[in-house]
């Protein structure tokens, strides 16, 4: 019989304690890995959706909310911003690319977007199928969007005002579908993507209905964007061009890594008191396991003692104590990734945020490997005393016993 | 064989225990009197390797204990020290034939199932090597325990008290059991005990028992 096995046998002698201490063990490990996991996907999909992003620049309001909505689209925008300010940053000397991004609509709570062939380009897209657009009212969709809704080549949908899911159709305008991006991991997998024309025309057709007739001059003077994603042509801009927005025109600019880092101070804090959280819970499990092992050595005492009397050095013994502490551990890091994984993917479900990519999937990030370390660790640390006392296990003690 | 002379123990609260010389041969029976206190256990201790003597020398089986490193001391009692206790220490998360096995895994060496089959066959339980402690009698437990302790077929058998609680006929049947074994081992079987009865059964099975009747532990003092 070898150690391991041995003490797996001594571990499940005693069947609730040791589910006890695995359960109490694994929730704290959970709450480890739920955190891991979190900011681990956080800061992937904000590197991975601001990459190559100077600036951002819309409607006045808050610019982390510019930076949420026009980026990551994950908030609503402030406003819109005239296409003609648009155009106009497009000749700034600083600016190397302007790309326009126009919101408003959604199909079955997945954005439309309204922009230049540049967006996907930035985000080195490629096809899966079909084409770009080439015209106004010919839909691209995100890899996340066609696998969800079905979609294919051909198919037509017609978008809804708003947002989310819920607002009225544009009945009269439908979208063909002319492609589908392959995944790519950004923010493009969960989104439908046209010309910014679509756009105008979905909401001039809206208008008309509701308006009646417009002059079309009118409506082409009025046009406007959501926001524009702008790229310097040197990252020295960074110090003139926002304050030029800003102070120059009737928009505001957000810088996606000033605001990015304040967001995450911002998680950080509520990152900290979890982490406070779990570290109590960690605390509690190993005081647990500390109490289940020393109890464990007091009544196994003879037993211990009989092996010695067999011959067993102390070292070995003690062995046993610290190898059913790593079987407890091994069980709870397993438990704590598991539910780890489940809490972020039950997160993800309940927030709507896995339509969003910034929480679910199976990840498993290098930094998980902190939760067996601290698993076997606090087992470890918490086995040491009851080892302790298995090695000075009192034969004399025994035998005088009766 | 056990041979000693000038034999002494110092416990941690200053008294100092002296025992009687002993020789018995290898294959030889000594009976170990003496009222509870007398330093029966003691006596064991030292015979077994686990505790130093203070004065006086032991040999065992051939060896003579004291100034062996501890892993050695370990290692020579797995492969020459049988143990019976009173208390049987039978694991009760561990079955029959698994609690054999543990002395395999306490000397540190490959486990030998032919001879842990052939040791439950020969103390006639074979057919519970499957079984928990809890599910055997008091009888089959001591068999069990028996078992175990000369699984290593090791050249001294020590047994405590092995009759505490067993009626005459069960009294007689274990100390018959203890001196088979011995004898099939051709090891030296020693019996700590203060039961007149084991006395009395070994009488009937060897001439050649010897005694050796220790006093009360003296507090502060050598015993005489």
């Amino acid at each position: 019989m070898k150690t391991l096995s041995l003490s797996w046998r001594y571990l499940w002698a005693r069947p609730l304690a040791a589910l006890l201490n695995v359960l109490l063990l694994g929730l704290g490990l959970a709450s480890i890995t739920f955190l891991l996991l979190v900011a681990h996907q956080v800061e992937r999909a904000f590197d991975r959706d601001l990459a190559g992003i100077d600036l951002v620049v819309g409607a006045k309001g808050s610019p982390m909310q510019l930076i949420l909505s026009g980026v990551l689209h994950l908030d609503v925008p402030p406003g819109n911003v005239p296409l003609a300010a648009v155009n106009a940053l497009q000749k700034h000397p600083l600016v190397a690319e302007v790309i326009p991004v126009s919101l408003g609509d959604n199909f079955q709570a997945y954005r439309i977007v309204g922009t230049s062939l540049a967006y996907p380009a930035h985000y080195g897209a490629a096809l899966a199928q079909g084409r770009l657009w080439s015209a106004p009212m010919e839909a691209v969709l995100g890899a996340t969007v066609a696998r969800k809704l079905g979609l294919r080549l051909g198919d037509t949908f017609v978008g809804s005002h708003g947002l989310g899911a819920g607002g009225h159709a544009h009945g009269d305008s439908a979208y063909t579908v002319v492609g589908v991006l392959a995944a790519n991991a950004s923010v493009l997998d969960r989104l439908i993507l046209t010309d910014t024309a679509s756009v105008w025309k979905v909401h001039e057709d809206h208008a008309s209905d509701d308006e009646d007739h417009k002059d079309h001059t009118a409506v082409e003077e009025q046009r406007e964007v959501t926001l524009a994603l702008v790229r310097y042509k040197s990252p020295l801009a960074a110090m003139s061009f926002p304050r030029w927005v800003n102070t120059s025109t009737e928009m505001q600019a957000a810088a996606p890594a000033l605001e990015v880092t304040r967001l995450l101070h911002m998680l950080g804090l509520g990152t900290d008191v979890l982490r406070a959280f779990a570290g109590m819970l960690l605390l509690t499990a190993g005081l647990s396991v500390f109490i289940a092992l020393w109890n464990a050595v007091r009544e196994r005492r003879g037993d211990l003692a009989l092996l010695r009397m067999l011959g067993a050095p102390p070292a070995r013994i003690a062995a046993l104590l610290l190898t059913e502490a790593l079987w407890l551990g091994l069980m709870a890091a397993l438990l704590g990734l598991a539910l780890g994984q489940g809490f972020v993917l039950a997160l993800g479900w309940l927030l709507g945020l896995g339509q969003s990519l910034l929480l679910g999937g199976a990840l498993w990030p290098a930094e998980l490997l902190w939760v067996p370390a601290l698993a076997l660790g606090v087992s470890l640390g918490a086995a040491l005393l009851p080892a302790l006392g298995a090695y000075r296990s009192d034969v004399l003690q025994l035998l005088q016993s009766r | 064989m056990i041979q000693s002379t000038g034999l002494q123990f110092a416990y941690q609260t200053g008294a100092t225990l002296a025992f009687p010389d002993v020789n018995v041969p290898q294959g030889g029976v000594l009976l170990l009197g003496g009222p509870s206190g007398s330093g029966k256990s003691t006596w064991l201790a030292l015979v077994a390797g686990l505790i130093p003597a203070s004065a006086g020398s032991l040999q065992v089986a051939g060896q003579m204990l004291g100034g062996m490193g501890a892993l050695k001391s370990d290692a020579w009692r797995a492969a020459n020290i049988g143990f019976l206790p009173q208390k049987l220490h039978l694991s009760a998360a561990l079955t029959v034939q698994q609690n054999l096995a543990l002395a395999f895994w306490a000397a540190g060496v490959a486990q030998d199932n032919a001879a842990i089959d052939a040791a439950l066959n020969a103390l006639g339980v074979a057919d519970l090597a499957q079984r928990l402690p809890a599910q055997l009698s008091g009888g089959q437990a001591q068999r069990v325990a028996l078992a175990r302790a000369v699984l290593m077929r090791p050249r001294v058998l020590l047994a405590d008290e092995p009759t505490a609680s067993l009626d005459d006929h069960n009294a007689a049947d274990a100390v018959q059991l203890l001196w088979t074994t011995a004898q099939s081992l051709g090891a030296t079987l020693v019996i700590a005990t203060h039961d007149a009865r084991v006395g009395q059964s070994l009488q009937g099975l060897s001439s050649a028992v010897q005694r050796l009747d220790l006093g009360r532990i003296p507090t502060g003092g050598v015993a005489p």
